[in-house]
């Protein structure tokens, strides 16, 4: 048995890999469209198959536990549903000339490689390859970004990779700092690096030098995260990129940064003399969600408005996992799922009507509950569901949240209800502007698949009616792994 | 002995600094380029000592790396690509020569006086390359933001990834620093190729990325 719990995870890795070298080769778009969905949906069944498959030991490199697996097959569910809205996206983009058949092959290469690279990041149990793992994945994304070459994707590009580069080198610099603690302790060599074995002995770890390396380690990734100050690369490439590039940033790229932060806090917490690290991370969280939440008011780009949405959302989930305790983290876990897959359907159904109205200007967008119903409405749902409004999930985590910093910290759920109040308007009135009166923009009809859209939506709601107890009984078995 | 060879390594990565300091100053473009390389082959030779005193044969990978990749090709590629593109010989700066110096020195004393303070059990080699590092990747993260031009953002960027190399080599034993350093190789690499790829030159007419803020998305 643990060969074969072994076998899903080597398959994880292997099957993103090997589709991307097949893709790279082949020459037809349909053909690798297709293969990319395929691919995708082999790397969704390993992930649940990691589920029911006895785990091997933690090794020196690969690691699966409770905390990962939620991750993996968050990641690799949105990576497939991606995938088959990617398809339909990919086909317009061709028509209208903004893509040819050669970029598409490197495309398609590049979204197996990310895949890649995001999968590799959560098993790892070495902090040094999962730094490799974030690089890599940051690389192929911003490739993809530039992918249209027009003067904003490339800026856009650009900045990403700049701020996306310091943010790396800054985490890097973290984690030598945190072999450095390690090394009198579990002693040279490849140990050093090993997540299980640095926790083992994290009492005995030098407080002080682990201090020092989590605030490069909380810069470095938060930078990936999307943390304002930090975050502004996180806009223009949302804003600029191919929209399934868009969904996959916000619903997972960020989540992958967030899980790197998540594995150092749960080291520095099982050392008594380190710096509590939780008021570091929702003092930035709430700065992230306050600031997003007046950015989103003067958007005038509909991408970059959902961009900014992002930024608010993962403000509230660092800064529950900042809070801690079983009842905030789980708060956190589930929001951040329902945030993954809501604004995902968001940017797939955003990415849709773009493509039908010919721009992404929010003044040029309107009647879209008119012109198109199934977008339109897609649109509003989602947005009715990323605000938190009920009966949606995001209702439910928000209203955790939001009680237990009531019942802990009082002042700083003033801040974060207003917070969310402030973002709540912006969302609704640009929503409002597009979804509903006089329609203008093109009209024609499109080819959209709306399937992968609904599926999310309908989870989100699913999940805010009834939250199934397997799930219920493994956040919370999760949310006491983070302290 | 033993004083000997913490002594040279003591040198080699103060010099890392100084050339950062240089880095720093510089508003030539070629002539930021050759300090470029000095820097890394002041590094490459750090990393070969450290390999030799640490007698870890696999460092002198990274110190080859430092020393053909960093030191002769990227300069040349960069040299190259100038060139072609036609970009202004002369980088515009944020700030003055005077107040960027201040500006390093006082990153130079944080970073001193953050590492050794929370560091007094680590070996005193190890220690002060960290030190020295942490001081090199602010100055690069210095000269990052005070240049307004993409190939000096670049050369700041490299230089502070130098920094990092040597805090990777000075942790004795630590794990993958080659792998690190590959991975770090191809990153530099896709940068350069990218000022090149990405036209910039081409494409906004400069490599200045104050004009590049013109074509943003939000224009207000």
């Amino acid at each position: 048995m643990t060969d074969l719990g072994f076998d899903s995870v080597t398959a994880v890795l292997a099957i993103p890999i090997a589709a991307a070298g097949l893709l790279a080769l082949l020459p037809g778009y349909r053909l690798s469209a297709r293969l990319n969905v395929l691919a995708s949906f082999l790397t969704l069944l390993a992930a649940l198959s990691l589920f029911v498959m006895e785990r091997p030991a933690p090794g020196s490199m690969l690691l699966v536990d409770d905390l990962n697996i939620v991750f993996i097959v968050l990641t690799t569910f949105v990576g497939f549903t991606t995938s088959i809205f990617s398809a339909s996206y990919i086909a317009h983009e061709l028509e209208t000339g903004r893509l040819t058949p050669d970029y598409l092959r490197f495309y398609h290469a590049m979204y197996q490689i990310m895949m890649f690279g995001m999968n590799l990041a959560f098993v790892s149990n070495n902090i040094g390859l999962i730094w490799v793992a974030v690089e890599l994945a940051t690389l192929t994304t911003v490739m993809m970004v530039g992918i249209y070459r027009t003067h904003e994707a490339l800026e856009a590009a650009w900045k990403y990779f700049i701020l996306g580069s310091v943010g790396i080198a800054l985490a890097l610099f973290g984690t030598i700092l945190v072999y450095m603690a390690a090394r009198p302790v579990i002693g040279e060599g490849q140990n050093g690096m090993v997540w299980t074995l640095l926790v083992e002995h994290a009492a005995q770890l030098d407080p002080a030098l682990l201090n020092v390396a989590f605030v490069f380690l909380l810069l470095g990734y938060g930078t990936k995260v999307g943390l304002a100050p930090l975050h502004a690369w996180l806009p223009d490439a949302h804003a600029e990129g191919p929209t399934p590039i868009s969904a996959v940033l916000s619903g997972l790229l960020l989540n992958v940064a967030l899980y790197a932060v998540l594995r150092f806090k749960i080291l520095l917490a099982a050392n008594p003399e380190a710096i509590a690290v939780g008021p570091l991370m929702m003092t930035m969280g709430l700065a992230s969600l306050v600031f997003a939440a007046f950015m989103l008011y003067r958007r005038r780009d509909i991408k970059r408005m959902f961009a900014y949405s992002s930024i608010e959302h993962m403000g509230i989930i660092v800064f529950a996992f900042g809070m801690g305790g079983p009842l905030a983290n789980f708060a956190g876990l589930l929001h951040m799922t329902m945030h993954s897959l809501t604004k995902s359907a968001i940017f797939y159904a955003v990415g849709h009507i773009a493509q039908v109205k010919g721009t992404q200007k929010i003044a040029e967008i309107r009647g879209l509950t008119e012109t198109h119903p199934a977008l339109g409405w897609a649109l509003v749902i989602g947005v009715a569901a990323i605000a938190g409004l009920p009966p949606f999930g995001i209702f439910m985590s928000e209203f955790l949240l939001v009680s237990t910093t009531f019942a802990r910290a009082p002042l700083l759920a003033v801040v974060l209800v207003a917070g969310l109040l402030i973002g709540f308007g912006a969302l609704f009135l640009h929503v409002i502007e597009v979804s509903f009166g006089e329609p203008r923009g093109g009209t024609a009809p499109v080819e959209a698949s709306i399937v992968p859209m609904y599926a999310h939506l309908a989870l989100v709601l699913a999940a805010g009616l009834f939250l199934p107890d397997p799930m219920v009984v493994w956040f919370r078995h999760v949310a006491l792994l983070l302290g | 002995m033993q004083d000997l060879s913490f002594d040279i390594a003591h040198l080699l990565a103060g010099s890392l600094v100084l050339v950062s300091f240089m880095i720093l100053y510089q508003v030539r473009l070629y002539a930021l380029l050759n300090i470029y390389a000095l820097h890394a082959g002041v590094l490459a030779m750090s990393v070969a000592w450290q390999a030799s005193i640490q007698d870890a044969p696999h460092l002198y990978v990274t110190a080859a790396i430092a020393l053909i990749f960093k030191a002769i090709v990227i300069p040349v590629a960069l040299h190259r690509i100038i060139q072609k593109l036609g970009i202004h010989r002369h980088i515009e700066t944020v700030l003055g020569i005077g107040p960027t110096m201040l500006a390093g020195m006082g990153l130079v004393a944080l970073s001193m006086v953050v590492m050794l303070r929370v560091t007094p059990d680590v070996d005193p080699l190890a220690r002060e390359d960290l030190a020295f590092a942490l001081s090199v990747l602010l100055l690069g993260l210095l000269v990052m933001v005070t240049r307004r031009n993409a190939v000096g953002q670049v050369v700041g960027f490299l230089s502070l990834e130098n920094g990092l190399i040597l805090a990777a080599t000075g942790a004795r034993g630590m794990p993958l620093v080659v792998e690190i350093s590959v991975a770090f190789s191809i990153l530099i690499a896709f940068i350069v190729v990218g000022v090149f790829l990405f036209r910039i030159r081409e494409r906004f007419d400069t490599v200045d990325i104050a004009a590049l803020d013109e074509f943003r998305g939000e224009r207000r």
